[in-house]
């Protein structure tokens, strides 16, 4: 029981992070129907800017630790959003009413670049960070000598997690810019014939989706201790995987899917093997989408015209 | 056109002016130099068979498609290659073809979509307005637009346009699929609105009777250019018109 406990209480940290990344693919494939399969990158960017932003301050002689993480915050959220901005400037908006592919195709070509560009500028050796955020509370404790923790980056990471889905789920459901890039995902043409600006609200679709990642990828950071060029590989497959488990296109499902491949996968390693967590993953994906090929909460591809 | 040239003499400057428009879809040329003029609290019309162009003139008014040549003139104001947000924020308003209704939003959310462009201290105004013009949309506001019945979708294309307090309407088929009855109800709208508020209307139907009858003046559209052009009465007498757009079409 107390082990369950604990993978619970790590899969739902792992979860909150893959939630966080897949966030960013299910609103750009709502509002253009494209994977931007350059999000993982980007994930990536995140988490090395909030290191440079970290070594900056250290040297800098500020080390009061709140103030510290609301500056990388703020920092890394903005510098990422910015990139998430160019990205689409540059690569993607171009190619706009181009054939299908093209943007799929430029994705992988932009995922690729990023990739080299970290690793050329900030080398290919793994960039370490030690623990800024110690301690934690033991919940339980068994006399075999098991015990529950959860950590307070653990807390962090999913108290953080939850309020920004709250909020995010409030922005688009409530307010205007929200409607706006519901009404872009629905109807472009109609959307721009009631004076949505539609370049704009797509443009403001990355940066979002980028912000949330580099939050993802300040926790990885400060949870995992190190990064390096590669992380947003991994990192962005699961997430796509979550988004695609949780129905593409849908903000719930991204949600609910990182949360499940997060479960899935430290549960199989919990109680099977490391070794083949991935492998887990990605079945019951697979096994998901034969039975329910628009993902747990997605819709289906026909509409009521 | 020059009896009809006369007649619009004694108004002043056009609201909208189209000159010369031709838009193109690929190489295909959908208008073939079209002219037409809509005076301040008119309703005009432009009727024409299916695929005449009607629908690619009210969107090349808008900018999208742009006019390949030719001007689109509002207020004065030379419009044919601004694009189309900036387009409709100059208190332009299009019910398109094909209702366009946002289907997962709430009608309520459709209506405020509409009155994007608009000043919030307005909204409840002209939500009220729009709900005493369409009662149906009050009780349904709460429900998602795709599940509405089509005469209900047409309301709620039109409200919703309205909702940005245009000057000029622009209204693309709106009889287009539904019932007589629910037709000549949305027909009482637009008068009521031309009436009372003094909207500028420009209609397009395929439905010829209703649509001259409640116009001031009409165009004809043939293959992407005007082949006629008078009053709603005067259009309405013509042998072309009535052998052309009318048999069996006055139901």
């Amino acid at each position: 029981m107390e082990y369950f406990l604990q993978q619970l209480i790590n899969g739902i940290t792992l979860g909150s992070i893959y939630g966080l990344i897949a966030i960013g693919y299910t609103m750009v494939y709502g509002i253009i129907g494209m994977i931007n399969f350059a999000h993982g990158e980007i994930f990536m960017i995140g988490s090395f800017i909030a290191l440079t932003a970290f070594l900056v301050l250290a040297s800098l002689g500020i080390t009061f630790l709140p103030l510290v993480l609301l500056i990388i915050l703020i920092v890394a959220m903005g510098f990422t959003a910015l990139w998430g901005w160019s990205i689409e400037r540059v690569a993607y908006r171009p190619l706009r009413g181009s054939f299908r592919l093209a943007p799929l195709i430029t994705a992988i070509g932009m995922s690729i670049f990023l990739q080299n560009f970290v690793q050329v500028t900030q080398g290919a050796r793994i960039k370490p960070l030690p623990p800024q955020i110690t301690g934690g509370v033991t919940l339980l404790s068994s006399s075999d000598g098991i015990v529950v923790q959860l950590s307070t980056m653990q807390m962090i990471i999913i108290v953080t997690t939850v309020v920004l889905m709250a909020g995010f789920t409030t922005v688009i459901n409530r307010t205007s810019l929200g409607r706006q890039q519901r009404a872009c995902e629905q109807d472009q043409k109609m959307a721009a014939l009631l004076g949505v600006n539609v370049d704009r609200t797509i443009s403001l679709t990355f940066v979002m989706g980028a912000g949330l990642a580099a939050v993802a990828g300040i926790m990885y950071l400060l949870y995992y201790g190190v990064i390096d060029f590669y992380i947003g590989f991994l990192a962005g497959v699961k997430a796509f995987t979550a988004a695609v488990l949780g129905g593409i296109g849908s903000l719930p499902g991204a949600m609910l899917g990182g949360l499940a491949i997060g479960l899935i996968e430290t549960f199989w390693s919990g109680y099977f093997s490391v070794e083949y967590k991935d492998v887990a993953a990605f079945s019951i994906l697979a096994i998901v989408l034969i039975f329910m090929p628009s993902g747990l909460l997605g819709r289906p591809e026909v509409e009521k015209v | 056109m020059s009896a009809v040239m006369v007649e619009e003499g004694m108004k002043g400057a056009p609201l909208l002016s189209v000159r010369g428009v031709e838009t193109f879809y690929g190489k295909i040329q959908a208008l073939r130099g079209i002219d037409i003029d809509v005076y301040e609290g008119e309703i005009v019309t432009m009727i024409g068979a299916n695929g005449a162009g009607k629908s690619t003139l009210m969107m090349t008014i808008c900018g999208n498609p742009q006019a390949r040549n030719g001007q689109v003139i509002y207020r004065g104001e030379d419009i044919t290659r601004l694009p189309t947000h900036t387009i409709m924020a100059k208190s332009i308003a299009q019910s398109p073809e094909g209702r366009r209704i946002f289907g997962r939003m709430t009608v309520m959310e459709n209506l405020q979509m509409g009155a994007l462009l608009q000043d919030e201290a307005y909204f409840d105004d002209d939500l009220r307005q729009v709900f005493e013009l369409f009662p149906r949309l009050r009780e349904r506001q709460g429900q998602r637009g795709g599940t509405l019945s089509g005469g209900e979708q047409q309301m709620l294309a039109i409200g919703r346009a309205l909702m940005s307090r245009p000057r000029l309407l622009l209204l693309d088929e709106p009889s287009l699929g539904l019932a007589p009855l629910i037709v000549k109800q949305i027909f009482d709208a637009i008068r009521e609105l031309n009436q009372s508020q003094g909207l500028t209307v420009f209609l397009v139907e395929q439905n010829a009777f209703h649509a001259l009858r409640l116009a001031h003046r009409g165009y004809v559209m043939v293959n992407g250019a005007i082949t006629m052009s008078g009053t709603g009465r005067e259009l309405l007498a013509r042998e072309e018109v009535r052998s052309a757009y009318l048999e069996g079409g006055a139901h």
